[in-house]
């Protein structure tokens, strides 16, 4: 009996296998097919603007307060009459995040007041160099011509149309090539103390 | 006239083209029909549906570093992989693969063809137990000692139970044996003898679910650990070369060789040929796909306990029967 229960159990092992054979597959052809987000994605970052061209960031740095890997730095500086930057008394003159410190967790987010950075669903991001993964404000903020951003609250769910637009834009942010972050935050935390006496 | 060299020569050349061709794309298709039964997709990055994948894989074999350990015999340790794969390469010298009215479509008829098989195919052992004595590291080593003792274990049941066959054929050339095939085939009266020279066929192939000999989750790579580059890519070789020929003999002992199925004998018999060997290939690859590995005691008392018995009894019984009929 033992004999024919294994013979049983063989057949139906091959039967398995054979009907794996045609069986649809679930993989998705990733760099030609792209999977749909879901509506709370959280991927890299944007700095959105009001409509009338304004920066939304008004460089309280209450996002870097609240960032739990220290991965993003503001220095903020005054508008003056002349360059209004942002509504308010004054705007980020430099902001950088560290996409590779960043753990997306979205506080940064929930952290802003003015709703100015917000994550997108923007994922593809890889690069050769540690010191690409420094996004400034030439990647981070949506450019003037291309409208004010997408808050999350309205972002809808489907396949981001301009993945990996940004991580393939040249960084213009100088960055040593032996880039550490700590040390980097470092000298930008000088710079903040020159700038604020 | 020819030269009788000039056209062994010409015929080697075509054969051992045409087996390094599938051997590629027997392996293409392992790798194939093994990720649909795994519900992948399968290789499909180099070329349309990954038919390059062959040369990419040759190419990336050639360019690997070729490591030799310190504690290696230098010389045994080079030679090992050619002795896998020129044995596991003159067996297809004596294969034929169809006939026509011009001939036996076969580098050399020999007339005790499945013999001279058996024989180069026992060598072939010498290349795996050398590769991992040669090794000077461990793993190679218990790899080695398993591959012998396994390849004695069931070399003894496989001849066994192809010996029902040559009893009903009454030849041990190859072509004869097909030519006996013409009205019934082997694998109805032989249906025990071929179930077990399947089973051992496996053993003797080192594939799943008897791939003790390379087990990868207890002997890292087996007798080839140590091996890189080209070298290994010629034991790659060998063991896809074993597979052809082991799937080769099975249509040619049980499948009636390139006897037409259903009368269709418009269809030539080298399709035939392929269609058999393909099918038995892909039962290879489906068994990989089900099945996992055997405990070594198990394996051994299979082959000993289970297997070599039922040969020697389908051996018997055939032998009765045919001295009874005369």
């Amino acid at each position: 009996m033992r004999f024919f229960s294994a013979i049983g159990a063989l057949v139906q092992g091959f039967f398995t296998t054979f009907q794996f054979f045609f069986q649809k597959k679930p993989t998705i052809a990733y760099p030609l097919v792209k999977k749909q987000h879901a509506p709370r994605f959280h991927g890299l970052h944007e700095l959105r603007r009001y409509a009338d061209g304004k920066e939304r960031c008004i460089g309280c740095e209450l996002c870097a307060i609240a960032c739990p890997a220290n991965a993003i730095t503001v220095i903020g500086a005054e508008n003056t009459p002349e360059d209004r930057r942002s509504p308010g008394e004054r705007y980020a003159a430099r902001y950088e995040i560290d996409e590779l410190r960043c753990i997306f967790c979205g506080l940064c987010e929930e952290a802003c007041p003015t709703d100015a950075i917000v994550l997108t669903p923007r994922f593809e991001m890889s690069d050769y160099r540690r010191g690409s993964f420094i996004y400034a404000k030439d990647r981070l903020l949506v450019p003037a011509e291309a409208g004010v951003g997408t808050a999350p609250d309205e972002r809808p769910n489907g396949i981001p149309g301009d993945l990996g637009a940004v991580s393939a834009q040249k960084s213009t942010v100088d960055v040593a090539s032996g880039y550490g972050a700590t040390w980097r935050g470092e000298i930008l935390k000088t710079e903040r103390r020159g700038l604020a006496g | 006239m020819v030269p009788l060299w000039v056209v062994v020569v010409l015929k080697s050349a075509i054969v051992l083209f045409i087996v390094v061709t599938t051997f590629a794309y027997a392996m293409l298709a392992e790798r194939k029909v093994l990720a649909w039964m795994q519900l992948r997709p399968g290789p499909n990055r180099v070329g349309p549906w990954g038919l390059l994948q062959p040369a990419a894989d040759a190419a990336k074999m050639l360019f690997k570093e070729d490591l030799t350990p310190a504690t290696a015999d230098p010389l045994i340790y080079r030679l090992a992989p050619w002795l896998s794969m020129i044995t596991a390469m003159g067996v297809f010298a004596v294969i034929p693969f169809s006939e026509t009215s011009g001939g036996l479509w076969s580098v050399g008829d020999v007339n005790a063809g499945i013999l001279f098989i058996f024989a180069l195919t026992s060598l072939g052992v010498y290349g795996i137990s050398l590769a991992g004595w040669a090794s000077g590291s461990k793993y190679p080593l218990l790899g080695s000692v398993r591959s012998t003792a396994q390849m004695i274990s069931y070399e003894l049941a496989m001849t066994l139970s192809v010996v029902g066959v040559l009893i009903l054929a009454g030849t041990t050339s190859l072509a004869g044996i097909v030519h006996a095939q013409s009205t019934l085939w082997f694998v109805v009266p032989q249906f025990a003898g071929f179930g077990i020279y399947l089973i051992t066929a496996v053993a003797e192939t080192n594939r799943a679910p008897f791939d003790l000999v390379e087990a990868e989750t207890e002997l890292v790579g087996g007798f080839h650990t140590e091996y890189s580059g080209l070298r290994f890519g010629l034991f790659f070789i060998a063991e896809y070369l074993n597979m052809i020929t082991v799937a080769c003999i099975a249509t040619l002992l049980f499948f009636g060789g390139w006897n037409p199925l259903f009368g269709l004998a418009a269809i030539p018999g080298i399709v035939w040929f392929v269609l058999k060997a393909g099918l038995v290939i892909f039962v290879y690859i489906w068994l990989r796909a089900t099945l996992p590995r055997l405990r070594y005691d198990r394996l051994m008392a299979f082959g000993w306990k289970i297997l070599l018995p039922l040969a020697t009894l389908n051996l018997m019984v055939t032998a009765a029967i045919v001295a009874w009929k005369g």
